[in-house]
């Protein structure tokens, strides 16, 4: 009876005591500072800042340290914390093409201009555990290339746009405005904009899923990775009293293009069609499922019969959002006893009614 | 009077229906008039356009150009791209109905069959539980299937039982036309035969209307008044069925006819 | 007490007036659904996100409020509620419902009959009635467009079909003002007919679906049922053991694990107060001591439900209350 004591309020401030104690752990050990968090776990950041809607590495670092690890609890404090703050305005769309590439590849071109930037890769490591890493070694010290990249790095799938062979990208007719998903609810159908706003907010670990589902034959949309580039852009606003972009700083993103079956028919020439993937941050896992699930999210513009989970735009973005769904499945722990005691008299009247109709039945049988 | 003007009023008038998917025709330019009470039978071979054609007609595919006009009670012969949504809805699931070819597209396989002879009646407002499933029973009874069995799942029943429960599912409320693509396809030799009886009898005693599609000939020949013979998605040849079938004029109609025995 | 740094009632001024021109036309479409920007809460989804962003949107200055979870003003969830109201709002709050002038309330309908002026809140956790029929909102959307409700009454045919009456008890979906079918959200059925002409204001919220739809004053709401099947609420065959109490929605309490059990109001202000007006039940009239005892030691808590807590002494451990404020 756990709900029905006077006093509850008590045991709720103890039991967030009990909490911020097991998040400190042993007082022995020194405690992990937000700036190690920022420093040293920045894919566990990155992730928090993507499905936590927020670019700020010192609040994701923050959340981290508050939810003791747990990544979906740190997008929760992020988002909650996003809520409140006041919208000043739209940043321009940002350039990628003028990306301060730190990793550019692609699985379509054997060589492409700019050459294939490796970058900070977990990619060609042998998965075995670094046991010099339990004595803290130092990094090693990383030798400067011969000469740099050039500053911009033009994207591979362009190449492909020159010759016709790859469906231009185009905002829609009239190029509306996009709806913005953290102020406005999801309607449906939802155009491409409201998708992609709603996969990049999307649990990484959903879209994996989704996204494997697609090369497993739940839809097939023979994807290609066109070209996959991580790095910083710059982020620009144009204040309404200027009324000419000013740049305010830059992020991190990385951003998949895949280049995905071709459409065309007798009359039209074929062209090859894209799915498309951003997200803050160091995030290939998640960037390459996005833009796996948004082509396969776009069947319909392109004439496939939606079958497969992946392709159903409802159930997909319905059922995205980490914040959304963590919150529902646990709130089954929230008291249900009215409801249940409903259902259990209910139950108890008809096991009754059967009971005293058996002895009849067996009577007449 | 009234009498005289429903004589002569066709209940539907169908006329420069056309439908493309991108550059193939689905069907084109098709018209025809029903009488109340009488049965046309499409037919043709897959591809003909007259599955497209049941589609239209049922306003589940939209037309790229031509009219479909309907004899509303009260209102006479009327547009139905007029028609509200709302309208549309009411009319498709009181004074029409629809006979899908695999009865598990037509029915609510995971309710009883009572439920699912009833559910027109609910869906126009009844309201009186005892009512509506002696209605249910009285329909299963005439579709000859057992009204002992309301309360089992259609999936305990075989196909023929499935096609006759939704049949009576949508006679329930008494249309004046019901639409029926293929709808003995799928059934053995024997049960088809039952079925096709079933339907002769039920049209004759309620003055229905229908358009059926079908492939089979047979069919045809038993159920159809008239006869539509598609080809590539237009109509090619239309008639008396008897005349169509047994003096065929298109050398489509003549191949139709002549690849099969004992018409 | 307010948290320093944020607004009144936690959201800013501009998120509420959102949420109160989507009540608005709430109101004036009754048992509709109005899409609204849900925000993210500082409450998980599905605790009452909803009901929280309504509340904070309707809640002023002078407003007295009661949040109530299963009936009871001290489940964990209510508690934290009211917490999180104290803390950014500062208002009264309070557990008689006639002192009230907003309620919140998950699952649950006060025993008390409600007046005008007052606004009862629900925390809805589906606001689709037709959900568990059809997952598809297009859909949906579509049928309540067209008031196409056929199929629910399928469903209760099936119920009665199979059991012989319907068996639907908590979440009954109802019609409001003749047009739109509506969710009453979990709500034990015993409690629908009290949100028929009710001279409260009845406002949903669902912050997870991000809908808020509402029942004005007398508005007329019907139960889906069947001529010769009425509707009917859930009675049980012996009073509140506590407060006698025969009109009452009754929770059963577990007493040992011999199967001992009783009957007490869910509604535990209406109980207490009762109870303060000196109406006993059986089980308090018999075996007061021994109940107690029992009750305390077999789940382990350190004071009886039935124990009438004054009005006062909650105010005081919540910190705050009508006389302190």
């Amino acid at each position: 009876m756990y709900v029905a004591v006077k006093g509850g309020e008590t045991a709720i401030l103890n039991a967030g005591t009990l909490l911020a104690q097991a998040r400190r752990g042993d007082p022995a050990v020194s405690e992990v500072s937000v700036a190690q968090i920022a420093g040293q776990l920045r894919l566990g950041v990155a992730r928090v800042m993507a499905e936590g809607s927020l670019y700020d590495e010192e609040l994701a670092a923050l959340a981290l340290k508050q939810a003791a690890g747990d990544q979906v609890e740190a997008i929760f404090l992020l988002r909650a914390y996003r809520t409140t703050l006041p919208r000043f305005g739209y940043s321009q769309p940002l350039d990628t093409a003028r990306m301060a590439v730190r990793r550019r590849i692609s699985a379509t071109f054997k060589e492409l201009p700019g050459g294939q930037v490796l970058g900070p890769t977990y990619d060609y490591t042998q998965r075995l555990l670094d046991f010099s890493l339990l004595a803290g070694g130092e990094a090693p010290v990383v030798a400067e290339a011969a000469q740099p990249l050039p500053e911009h790095l033009p994207r591979g799938i362009d190449l492909l746009g020159e010759e016709g062979l790859i469906e231009p990208e185009l905002p829609p007719p009239g190029d509306p405005a996009p709806a913005d998903l953290s102020r406005e609810p999801l309607s449906f159908p939802a155009g491409r904009a409201t998708r992609l706003q709603n996969l990049a907010r999307g649990d990484e670990g959903f879209l994996l899923a989704l996204g494997y589902s697609t090369q497993r034959g739940y839809s097939h949309t023979h994807p290609f990775a066109g070209e996959i580039r991580m790095g910083e852009v710059a982020l620009e606003v144009v204040p309404e009293e200027l009324g000419f972009a000013i740049q305010i700083g830059e992020i991190t993103v990385t951003e998949c293009q895949m280049v995905n079956q071709f459409a065309g028919s007798s009359t039209t020439p074929p062209q090859f069609t894209r799915g498309y993937g951003l997200a803050f941050g160091e995030a290939e896992r998640k960037t390459m499922a996005m833009a796996l699930v948004d082509r396969a999210l776009r069947c319909a513009e392109l004439g496939e019969e939606p079958a497969a989970p992946a392709q159903q735009a409802e159930f997909v973005l319905s059922h995205s959002d980490n914040v959304e769904a963590g919150g529902f499945v646990q709130h089954l722990k929230l008291p249900h006893y009215v409801d249940f005691q409903s259902e259990l008299e209910l139950v108890r009247r008809m096991r009754a009614a059967i009971a005293s109709a058996q002895p009849a039945q067996e009577q007449t049988a | 009077m009234q009498a005289n003007d429903r004589l002569l009023t066709p209940l539907l008038r169908v006329s420069g229906l056309t439908r493309h998917y991108g550059a193939r025709i689905g069907c084109a330019d098709v018209g025809f008039e029903l009488w109340p009470g009488e049965v046309l039978a499409v037919v043709g071979e897959s591809g003909s356009g007259k599955s497209t054609l049941l589609k239209l007609l049922s306003t589940r595919l939209a037309a790229d150009a031509g009219r479909i006009e309907y004899a509303l009670l009260g209102r006479g012969l009327t547009e139905l791209s007029r028609l509200s949504e709302a309208e549309r809805r009411w009319l498709l699931r009181t004074d029409w109905g629809f006979v899908e070819q695999n009865p598990r597209d037509g029915l609510r396989m995971n309710v009883s069959a009572g439920a699912n002879v009833g559910e027109r009646l609910m869906a126009t407002g009844a309201r009186h539980y005892g009512e509506i499933r002696a209605a249910a029973q009285d329909w299963m009874a005439r579709v000859e299937l057992d009204p002992a069995r309301i309360d089992e799942a259609p999936s305990r029943f075989s196909g023929g039982m499935q096609q006759r429960l939704q049949i009576a599912r949508n006679l329930v409320t008494k249309p004046r036309l019901v639409l029926m693509d293929e709808p003995t396809a799928g059934l053995d030799v024997s049960v088809q035969a039952r079925l096709l009886d079933l339907l002769r009898e039920l049209v004759t005693s309620f003055g229905l209307a229908a358009v059926i599609v079908t492939h089979d000939l047979a069919v045809a020949r038993l159920l159809a008044h008239r006869l539509l013979v598609m080809q590539g998605g237009r109509v090619v040849e239309t008639g008396l069925t008897d005349q169509v079938l047994d003096d065929p004029q298109h050398p489509y109609t003549q191949l139709l006819v002549s690849s099969v025995l004992h018409l | 007490m307010s948290a320093t740094g944020y607004n009144f009632a936690y959201l800013d001024p501009q998120t509420k007036r959102m949420i109160r021109r989507a009540l608005l036309k709430a109101v004036a479409i009754p048992g509709y659904q109005v899409p609204f920007g849900s925000r993210e809460m500082p409450l998980p989804y599905g605790w009452g996100t909803g009901g929280i962003q309504v509340t904070a949107s309707v809640l002023g200055r002078d407003d007295v409020l009661k949040v109530i979870d299963q009936g009871s003003d001290d489940t964990v969830n209510a508690v934290n509620i009211r917490r999180f109201f104290a803390r950014t709002a500062d208002v009264a709050t309070t557990d008689r419902t006639a002192e009230a002038t907003v309620i919140q309330t998950r699952h649950r309908i006060p025993e008390a009959p409600l007046a005008e002026g007052q606004i009862m809140v629900y925390q809805v956790p589906e606001p689709e009635p037709m959900r568990r029929l059809e997952p598809r909102e297009a859909v949906t959307r579509t049928l309540h467009a067209l008031a196409d409700y056929g199929f629910m009454h399928v469903k209760l045919y099936e119920d009665i079909a199979r059991y012989g009456h319907i068996a639907t008890t908590y979440d009954y979906p109802v019609m409001v003002n003749g047009r739109y079918l509506m969710s009453p959200s979990p709500i034990p059925k015993f409690d629908n007919p009290k949100l028929h002409r009710s001279p409260a204001l009845q406002l949903f919220g669902a912050g997870r679906e991000k809908r808020v739809y509402a029942v004005p004053p007398y508005t007329r709401v019907e139960s889906l049922d069947f001529e010769d099947h009425p509707f009917s609420v859930q009675r049980w065959d012996e009073p509140c053991a506590l407060c006698g109490a025969d009109d009452s929605f009754l929770d059963e309490v577990v007493l040992d694990d011999a199967g001992g059990r009783m009957f007490v109001c869910s509604d535990s202000e209406y109980c207490a107060s009762r109870q303060h007006a000196g109406h006993t039940g059986p089980a308090h009239r018999a075996q007061r001591g021994s109940l107690a005892a029992a009750r305390a030691g077999e789940v382990g808590i350190e004071q009886g439900k039935p124990v009438p807590a004054s009005n006062d002494t909650a105010s005081a451990r919540l910190g705050r209350g009508p006389a302190s404020s």
